[in-house]
């Protein structure tokens, strides 16, 4: 079964991953709809745990599938809790709009 | 010779009350007295001397002239090569100043519950009065320099907070900072020697340092530095020229405090001093000779400038400048038993002096100047004989004590070089001239103040007239301690002290013992001279009832002498002003352009990097997150270079 994995070259989930995580990167960065930078930290956990899982294969090491089980707790925690924000602050601002909360400029 | 600490409890326990019992005087009226009634703190402190003196007394009787007492209570530094231990010494030295401190301090306390008594500030007085007796007595049983260093300093403290004891008059505070300021200066001549003698003997005791002192040889540079410098801190501490000018202006002080500490005990710590190091300086003739001029040369110095003062506590302040003189003269000969006998019957005599002198302020309401007074003589007896007398005693006629001391130290004088003898019994003749002066102006004739202040003259209550009676029989019968050998076999005080000062004897130079017949004929003089000047002061202001010129008529030499050859001016001009002049100008240039600049352009630093850095708090979210993965990427960055 590894060696059916391996036919594809150990880079290409690199250069995937890192692809992923450059695209969460930039949507976080550049988007203003709060729910859409929520989905592209979610987009960098992943390309993270991707990552993580084609380097455990490679090696036949299994303490990063390992560590992936954690990531994805966590990021399941997180992705709870910043809904949660992300509700009260539309509750109080009827927007999703992140240049709309400026009230900390000095 | 030391002995072990527990085998002379009789002498240890009474030695060690004798400083506790005003410390703890001290700390009663001075913690607790506002809760007290006055009178009360008043008999608390004066008691507590009462009791110091008793203790001193038994300690007199238990003490063997020949064995004295350390007692070490503990060590005080114990560094690698410093060993100093806290300690007390008696011998027959400590015990004539003991008896001298505590007898006349009992007394000036007793004084002081009349003198003052309407005074608000009465019991901080008494603190203070306790506390100053306390370091005295540090000063004179310390068994090593830096013991008596504490005492030295702490009576240099007292006397500022006494002198200034009136702190609302900005005068009184001034003298007050003169004083300690000058005490100081000499101070610093009392370390370095202090510095000295620890650098090359290790130790600061008094038995070890004579004893290496005197293994390196006589006249050894480090044995004329040594005492030269410690000789500076005499001159601060005892008034002698050139620090001698705050003498006169700690008149400011009231009356007690200028006979306690001015006259009869802190300006003779100077003299203990040199006694108590005898040894040293008998090494040390050059220091010897510089002492005896400077001693000389103020004798002469102060008893001008008192032959025209009119206030009776500055005439007063004049003649102990110039008595101190007379003592280090003494000590400049090698007579250092002569000095301190000196310094005992001058205590006697000079606190009398003052202590009259204060009856007198008091009676008349607090007039000083005596061309306001006269005729007080019916008017407070008491005061009168007793000031009459102390007057006699301090000019030197023949057989009160004042003669007895004095004769001594002329004829020492005598003996060592005639030029010294002359100075000396002119200076002596000037003192009984202008104390015969103020006696005849303040006591005889007719009154020549105001009419309101006459009715109010009154003698002084008991508290006041009983000390000055005690003193004047002290000041009679005091001499007969020290009679000359012409008239006695046995000079009780030079034996006493003989343990003490035998040390230096050895080094001294020799000189014959005065034959019977020279002395007498010194003495026959120096009365004749007393009596002689008497008569002359009698004839102008009692006969002739001459009176001191107004303040401004004044010419030539008479104009010198009345402003204290312009000494004080002189060191305002030469010392002050250019020390002034020094300090404004660190204070424009270091200070203002230089540490102000450095403070303000570390603030304006700062305040640049807040103004700077609080363009980052945009409000912006974005512009966070961007921020936070800049910072990322530049850590990531950074760690491949680390």
């Amino acid at each position: 079964m590894e060696t059916f994995i391996q036919s594809i070259p150990h880079n290409w989930y690199l250069i995937l991953s890192t692809l992923l995580f450059c695209i969460g990167v930039m949507g976080v960065l550049f988007r203003r709809n709060a729910i859409i930078m929520l989905m592209c930290i979610e987009l960098m956990l992943n390309a993270v745990n991707l990552l993580l899982v084609s380097f455990s294969t490679y090696s036949g090491n299994n303490d990063g599938q390992v560590f992936v089980f954690f990531i994805m707790v966590v990021a399941a925690a997180e992705v709870a809790v910043g809904l949660a924000l992300l509700i009260s602050i539309y509750r109080n601002v009827a927007s999703t709009d992140i240049n709309v909360l400026n009230k900390l400029k000095g | 010779m030391t002995e072990p600490f527990l085998s002379d409890v009789n002498l240890v326990v009474p030695g060690m009350l004798i400083p506790l019992l005003p410390l703890a005087g001290f700390l009663i009226t001075g913690l607790l007295g506002k809760f007290l009634p006055k009178s009360v703190n008043g008999w608390i402190a004066t008691l507590s001397i009462l009791a110091s003196f008793i203790c001193s007394v038994l300690v007199f009787q238990r003490l063997d002239p020949e064995h004295s007492v350390n007692i070490d209570l503990f060590t005080w530094f114990n560094l690698s090569n410093l060993h100093i231990s806290f300690g007390l010494l008696i011998d027959p030295l400590t015990v004539v100043m003991l008896l001298v401190v505590t007898g006349v301090g009992f007394l000036i306390h007793l004084y002081s519950l009349g003198y003052m008594h309407h005074d608000e500030g009465f019991t901080r007085f008494f603190a203070y009065l306790n506390l100053f007796i306390f370091f005295m007595l540090m000063l004179v049983m310390g068994s090593n320099y830096l013991v008596m260093f504490i005492g030295w300093e702490g009576v240099g403290l007292c006397s500022y907070l006494l002198i200034g004891f009136w702190f609302k008059n900005d005068a009184f505070n001034d003298a007050a900072k003169k004083a300690f300021i000058m005490n100081r200066i000499g101070d610093l001549g009392f370390l370095l020697g202090m510095f000295l003698m620890l650098f090359h003997f290790g130790s600061l005791d008094f038995d070890t340092v004579a004893t290496q002192a005197a293994g390196l040889g006589s006249n050894q540079t480090l044995v004329i530095a040594i005492t030269l410098l410690l000789f500076i801190g005499a001159t601060g501490k005892s008034a002698q020229l050139p620090l001698y000018t705050w003498l006169p202006d700690a008149m400011a002080g009231p009356t007690p405090v200028s006979a306690l500490i001015h006259a009869a005990t802190m300006v003779t710590a100077g003299i203990y001093m040199i006694v108590r190091s005898n040894v040293l300086f008998a090494l040390a003739p050059a220091t010897l000779t510089v002492i005896l001029i400077v001693g000389v040369a103020t004798s002469v110095f102060a008893a001008v400038i008192g032959l025209m003062q009119n206030d009776i506590k500055k005439v007063l302040a004049y003649s102990t400048v110039s008595q101190l003189g007379l003592m280090f003269a003494a000590l400049g000969l090698g007579a250092f038993s002569s000095g301190m006998f000196h310094v005992v019957t001058h205590a006697f005599f000079k606190a009398l002096l003052f202590l009259g002198a204060g009856s007198v302020i008091h009676a008349l309401s607090g007039e000083q100047d005596i061309r306001k007074m006269g005729g007080l003589r019916k008017l407070i007896p008491i005061t009168y004989w007793t000031f009459l007398l102390a007057s006699l005693a301090i000019s030197g006629v023949p057989f009160l004590s004042g003669f007895f001391s004095k004769d001594e130290i002329l004829a020492h004088a005598f003996e060592h070089s005639k030029l010294v003898w002359v100075i000396l019994s002119a200076s002596s003749l000037l003192t009984a001239f202008y104390m015969f002066r103020l006696v005849y102006l303040t006591f005889f004739n007719n009154f020549r103040g105001s009419e309101e202040t006459k009715k109010h003259i009154h003698e002084s209550p008991w508290t006041m007239t009983f000390p000055l009676i005690i003193l004047c029989i002290l000041s009679i019968v005091g001499g007969y301690l020290g009679l000359p050998e012409v008239l006695s076999h046995t000079h009780l005080f030079g034996n006493y002290l003989s343990s003490v000062t035998e040390g230096s004897k050895a080094y001294l130079a020799e000189t014959g013992p005065v034959s019977h017949s020279t002395e007498i004929t010194l003495m026959v003089f120096a009365g004749l001279a007393a009596i002689a000047a008497i008569w002359y002061a009698r004839k102008n202001y009692l006969v002739q009832h001459q009176l001191p010129e107004a303040d401004v008529q004044l010419t030539g030499y008479r104009k010198w002498i009345y402003n204290k050859f312009f000494v004080d001016e002189f060191y305002e001009k030469f010392i002050v002003k250019p020390v002034q002049l020094l300090s404004d100008l660190f204070l424009v240039v270091i200070d203002k352009l230089v540490v102000d600049l450095i403070v303000s352009a570390a603030a304006w630093f700062i305040g640049l990097s807040g103004r700077t850095l609080r363009l980052l708090q945009t409000g912006n979210t974005g512009f966070y997150l961007f921020a936070m993965v800049f910072g990322m990427i530049l850590l990531f960055v950074i760690q491949l270079f680390i």
